[in-house]
């Protein structure tokens, strides 16, 4: 193990080690914790210069009450959930079928398709933006929530062709031999042998993709205008500018607005990091 | 038995096919057509709504013309080479993390907590860091320097500033590579380093370094994907501003073509073409590499 074990220091070291990480965990945060506080604080205290002292009283209740009731914000968070799950389960989905054909099959094509989706996923965004604009205009999709999952389950089979071919490829080949032998059909082989091995992958790129589509910014922007469209994060930058300086509200919507993928990441987090650290072990 | 067979044979031969179809269909609909698409309209003069007319490289020949893309191009490299910073940042911090003490589960995922935020989240959360009278970071300068600087609305520093807000959950992504990547280190070949006496830094370098390779080397990719791709936080934090010093390229054709007033097209569609070029030298270097794993495996 590298670097060396703290239990094998002399105990005044293991002691401050000890002490060291709330602290470094607290400067590291710094920014959050102060948002969070804020978010509690009663707009008295903003005008009253209180800015980094205690509270004067513990006004959460009322902020994220004058959150929901002020502003659009849950609408703009259900719109998110509407874009993000159907995205999840057109991407993997799609995906699950791309990396099964990539990882299990060798024809000449194979290669090049595969680093086809490889490459599409690294490109910026702005090259897209004006032809899929104009593509989901044509389609009668612009500033709909319909447009916008299209857009993101095409764009996100990309990152999860990349998983799922090699998720897939890991997997004993001599199963799908033997199936193959006893004479089944290769959808049978995906279907039946196949694909309830890829539970982890699947749990592991769900809440990848999750935390990627509801954070999306850009697309939000450019391709959603309605308030029964716009997902949270474009409707954060909207409040931003109507509440300017109440920071008290401002804070508390990040709050919420960050909460879904927070919640997620909690819950599954095995999952997540196995998904993002796809590739750092080996390779 | 001669025919069943051959039948087999043709469904192995279709099978991959059918099962990419639907997946590598939507891919070309909205990812590769639409970039040949943008090369394409950058050859025009288009406002988005009327006819196109066809100007050659003039909008190349524009940018070139344009202080607003030197700019945007130089602030794209100051992203380039100060977002590798997250990558022996994160090292760093994973190095610390690495030990068996009771709660390092809990401190290892709040460590890692910023990466799982949006970007504008984040951006709102500098911004508030930022805010000259009561931000926090102002405050602390002023007590060290006796001056407060108002970050994001000064033209020497607001790009720096919106750089620190991206290493913050950049940090938090590396970190979590290395300490996958440190999870995995083979200890038989630590512990025979230890018994010949190497530690600290040379051990890091000559040991720990060369198993953490594929590790680097993800870190390398997303951090510099992340950096070319810096949007959100540019639009949330300054929108381009103090008088367009903190543009970077994405922003800055997203300021031409997609924003409100935004209706040069063609100009637009050159400006991503740029970035695009830039990010594809990366992009190659990464294909060439997984490529020649793919080679070897």
């Amino acid at each position: 193990m590298f670097p060396r074990p703290i239990q094998k220091s002399p105990p005044w070291l293991q002691l401050s080690y000890k002490a060291l990480l709330p602290v470094a965990l607290v400067i590291w945060l710094l920014p959050l914790i102060g948002i969070a506080v804020t978010s509690v604080r009663p707009s008295s205290d903003l005008a009253a210069g209180n800015y980094f002292g205690w509270p004067s009283r513990f006004a959460g209740v009322e902020n994220y009450a004058s959150v929901f009731q002020n502003s659009n914000i849950g609408w703009y968070i259900l719109n998110s959930f509407k874009v993000t799950i159907p995205t999840v389960i057109g991407a993997v989905g799609l995906s699950c079928l791309t990396g099964f054909a990539l990882a299990v099959y060798k024809f000449r094509l194979n290669l090049a398709v595969f680093f086809m989706f490889v490459a599409g996923n690294f490109v910026p965004f702005q090259i897209l933006a004006i032809p899929v604009r104009e593509l989901t205009l044509r389609l009668g999709l612009y500033d709909t929530i319909t447009g916008l999952v299209l857009f993101h389950a095409a764009f996100q089979t990309g990152f999860c062709t990349l998983f799922m071919r090699n998720f897939i490829k890991a997997l004993p080949f001599a199963l799908i031999e033997s199936a193959r032998v006893e004479g089944v059909s290769e959808w049978k082989i995906f279907r039946h042998i196949v694909l309830p091995l890829m539970r982890p992958a699947i749990a592991a790129l769900s809440v990848l993709i999750f935390t990627f589509v509801w954070n999306d910014y850009f697309w939000a922007t450019i391709m959603a205008q309605s308030a029964d469209v716009r997902p949270v994060t474009a409707g954060m930058n909207e409040l931003k500018g109507q509440w300017k300086v109440a920071w008290e509200l401002i804070t508390a919507a990040s709050i919420v607005a960050a909460l879904p993928p927070v919640a997620m990441f909690f819950l599954m987090q095995k999952h997540f990091i196995a998904g993002l650290t796809l590739g750092a072990t080996k390779g | 038995m001669a025919t069943h067979r051959s039948s087999r044979w043709s469904q192995r031969r279709l099978a991959p096919w059918l099962f990419l179809a639907p997946g590598a269909l939507l891919f070309l609909l909205y990812v590769i057509i639409p970039i040949g698409q943008s090369v394409w309209i950058s050859f025009y003069d288009w406002d988005g709504l009327g006819a196109a007319t066809w100007i050659g490289l003039r909008n190349y020949a524009d940018l070139l013309d344009d202080d607003s893309f030197y700019t945007s191009l130089r602030n794209n490299v100051w992203w380039l080479v100060l977002y590798l910073l997250a990558i022996p940042a994160g090292l760093a911090i994973a190095l610390f993390l690495n030990q068996t003490v009771t709660g390092i589960r809990l401190y290892k995922s709040l460590f890692f907590f910023p990466f799982v935020i949006s970007q504008v989240v984040v951006g709102l959360i500098f911004s508030w860091f930022y805010a000259p009278d009561f931000g926090l970071l102002p405050r602390i300068l002023g007590f060290l320097t006796g001056t407060e600087t108002a970050i994001l609305a000064d033209e020497r520093y607001a790009t720096f500033g919106i750089i620190a807000a991206g290493l913050w959950p950049q940090i938090a992504y590396c970190m979590i590579l290395y300490l996958t990547g440190l999870n995995n280190i083979n200890p038989e070949q630590v512990e025979a380093a230890r018994m010949d006496n190497a530690r600290g830094f040379a051990m890091l370098w000559h040991i720990v370094l060369p198993q953490l390779r594929p590790a680097t080397f993800i870190a390398l990719v997303v951090t510099v994907i992340g950096a070319l791709r810096s949007f959100d936080l540019v639009s949330i934090m300054t929108a381009g501003g103090p008088y367009g010093s903190t543009r970077v390229l994405s922003y800055f054709m997203y300021e031409q073509s997609l924003s409100e007033y935004g209706t040069a097209m063609g100009y637009g569609a050159a400006i991503a073409v740029v970035l695009f070029a830039i990010m594809l030298v990366f992009i190659s270097l990464f294909i060439t590499r997984m490529l020649m794993q793919e080679r070897n495996a």
